[in-house]
């Protein structure tokens, strides 16, 4: 029986722990941030690194993503013969939770998994703390300029994708089964509330950017320096990435869409 | 990779992204059209307002011109008092009649607006004193029923 | 000579619960080259880390030109960090950026100069490295004695009074060892500068140091200049200079009685 206490304890305590050297951390990096803008060079090669490169498969998946919806909402809304709502169907469900959170998933296992792994082999290598040496501080030349180039990529990429997703669902809905284009246009626009769905969404999305990416700069940064090490670092970026993104939406929708 | 395909990418990116958000203000949020400008608060008491909810439109002949801010319940009156806000270039009558309605047989519920003859305006703040309550289809259907489906006055108790 | 430039007194440091060195206090002479051996994972490298400031004593003090290294702030540690040059195990090069760059580095990072005399000075570091046609190739299209060549490089871009060398023989081939012992002791004189040496290949040592500590279990157990030390009848000194198995260092971890351990089933 104390084992059980014991060992929820134990747990407890090195959650707290884990918590502390989080926000620890990205103190450091706010701290040490100057460079990333005063240098802008550093951060525009990350934002190569984690926004362009993710940018194909951001715009697949939000093509994809629309085409379902753009289906099934059609297969719903055809049972109450209200298929011209299908694009407010689409750009709601699209702006409010899918565009932010599933390009976030996707974000994190695309580019927060490659900046983990990038300075977890980094500290492998002993790269860090051969910058350290040279009294180049790592958090501000390595961590700072990645940490910032994600928070910047991320509300562009949800926006990517969910203005690609109206798209594929505009596709399904008025090219290929025949919804009138007009009514598609304008019941989104009768139902979509700039600041209410649009802002919120951005919103969102920001939060989420800010989360990965502290969590990749993290994860790499504290890993345990074996190759077991990194490859672990890299699975937490992507699980716990993923755990913060649903746990981030859903106190963010409590709190934003509690009116309907 | 050198430095200037870096910085075209990073452009095109950028620029993309930024047309993405614009998309979604300009197109699907349509930022313009149903902004409201400049409003003021009107109220109104109901005795049901079914399934009004807040941030539901506001409309006159069909055309959306505020939205309801408020809704709470009058322990005094024991009514339902919503508050809303209407778009500031329009103006309406003091015997301007509010009603709860529907869009469709199972759509939204909004707040209809309308106008009575009168010269007189209604000033921000103001309350409307005309109204009528949501149509339930329960009672509606119970009315039917009993054969009291006659003018839609809910039957009390004697 | 005047005071050393690097000394530590009865310095003891621990990770936690597991003491790494128990009371070292050895100097390094300025202009020398001094060697600081023992076996593997005797609190050697730990030794660099406490010069460098990375790491910090839990007792006893380190001094490194007149000021107390764990007493420093962050801002005087980095400008004290600029005159040392430390070069790691396996050259810890920058893996995405090119061999010039990567020797450009702390020039860039530490100075105003212009592009051109950037580029001046890194092919003159290159090539006393031997390098200099290299500068081109990615780290990744090195050998291991070349890219320990560029670290080297790199590690002196800024000139420093003080260079640290973390094994820097361990993986290399006869040549490139020979090669990597004469650029030590070259540069060294070259700079004007003072060299330490972690490291456990005495042969190698001999030939370039003028001083070398023995380091075992966190004290320092002997000490002397490479004659002293080829002479010497202390034991482990003569263990480790002629690579004997057994000896003052056994060859058995601690461990129970092995009959006993063999008879008695899982200890």
């Amino acid at each position: 029986m104390g084992g059980v206490f014991r060992k929820l304890g134990s747990m407890a305590i090195d959650m707290v722990w884990q918590l502390g050297f989080i926000a620890r951390f990205f103190w450091l990096i706010l701290y040490y941030s100057g460079q990333s803008f005063t240098r802008l060079r550093l951060t525009i090669r990350e934002l190569y690194f984690s926004g362009v490169l993710s940018l194909l498969i951001i715009l697949v998946s939000g093509l994809f993503v629309g085409l379902v919806l753009g289906l099934q909402g059609y297969e719903i809304l055809q049972r109450y013969g209200s298929t011209d709502a299908m694009g407010t169907m689409v750009a709601l469900s699209l702006l409010r939770e899918l565009g932010p959170v599933v390009a976030g998933l996707l974000f994190a296992s695309r580019a927060g998994s490659a900046v983990t792994a990038e300075i977890g082999l980094m500290k492998v290598t002993e790269q860090l703390k051969a910058m350290d040496m040279m009294a180049v501080s790592p958090i501000a030349r390595v961590v700072a300029p990645r940490f910032w180039g994600g928070v910047v990529s991320m509300p562009l990429l949800a926006a990517m994708f969910s203005a690609m997703g109206i798209f594929g669902g505009w596709l399904i809905g008025v090219v290929f089964i025949g919804v009138d284009n007009g009514a598609f246009w304008s019941q989104m626009q009768a139902a979509v509330d700039f600041r209410y769905d649009v802002l919120n969404g951005v919103i969102k999305s920001c939060a989420f950017g800010v989360a990965v990416a502290l969590i990749a700069v993290f994860e790499g940064y504290d890993c345990v320096p074996t190759a077991e090490g990194v490859s672990r670092a890299i699975t937490r970026t992507v699980v716990s990435s993923a755990l913060a993104i649903l746990a981030l939406d859903f106190v963010m929708t409590s709190f934003m869409f509690r009116g309907l | 990779m050198n430095r200037t395909t870096i910085d075209l990418w990073v452009g095109v990116f950028v620029a993309m992204g930024i047309a993405a958000l614009l998309f979604l203000a300009l197109k699907v949020g349509s930022i313009s059209g149903s902004e409201i400008r400049s409003p003021y608060t009107l109220s109104a008491h109901f005795d049901n307002i079914g399934g009004l909810k807040v941030r539901a439109p506001v409309k006159s002949a069909g055309v959306l011109v505020g939205r309801v801010e408020q809704i709470r319940y009058d322990n005094e009156r024991f009514q339902a008092e919503v508050v809303f806000t209407v778009d500031g270039r329009y103006k309406f009558p003091v015997d301007t009649f509010a009603n709860i309605l529907t869009s469709g047989l199972l759509g939204e519920q909004y707040l209809g607006l309308d106008p009575g003859g009168e010269e007189k305006t209604l000033a921000p703040g103001e309350v409307i004193k005309k109204t009528q309550s949501a149509v339930v289809l329960e009672k509606l259907i119970s009315q039917f029923m009993f054969g009291k489906a006659a003018d839609g006055e809910p039957a009390p108790a004697k | 000579m005047s005071e050393p430039l690097v000394s530590l007194e009865n310095v003891r440091f621990a990770y936690g619960e597991r003491t790494i060195l128990r009371d070292i206090s050895l100097s390094i002479p300025r202009g020398k080259v001094v060697a600081i051996m023992g076996g593997s994972g005797c609190g050697k490298t730990t030794l660099l880390r406490l010069i460098g400031g990375q790491e910090r004593a839990v007792g006893g003090r380190v001094l490194v030109d007149g000021q107390d290294v764990a007493k420093l702030g962050r801002d005087k540690l980095y400008a004290m960090r600029r005159r040392m040059g430390m070069l790691f195990q396996f050259g810890a090069l920058f893996t995405d950026i090119s061999v010039f760059d990567n020797v450009a580095f702390p020039l860039r990072e530490h100075t105003d100069l212009p592009p051109e005399l950037i580029n001046d000075l890194v092919l003159m570091k290159l090539h006393a490295v031997g390098l200099r046609g290299a500068a081109r190739l990615m780290p990744g299209e090195l050998s291991g004695g070349m890219a320990r060549r560029v670290a080297l490089a790199r590690t002196i871009a800024l000139d420093p009074m003080l260079l640290m060398y973390d094994e820097p023989f361990t993986g290399l081939d006869p040549i490139s060892l020979g090669v990597i012992g004469q650029l030590i002791r070259r540069l060294n004189d070259a700079l004007g500068a003072s060299s330490v040496i972690v490291t456990h290949d005495i042969q190698e040592s001999l030939q370039i140091v003028d001083y070398i500590y023995f380091i075992s279990e966190g004290r320092v157990v002997a000490e002397g200049t490479p004659e002293d030390i080829r002479k010497t009848s202390d034991p482990f000194v003569h263990q480790f200079v002629h690579a004997e198995a057994d000896g003052p260092v056994p060859f058995h971890y601690p461990a129970g009685d092995y009959a006993t351990a063999l008879v008695g089933g899982p200890a």
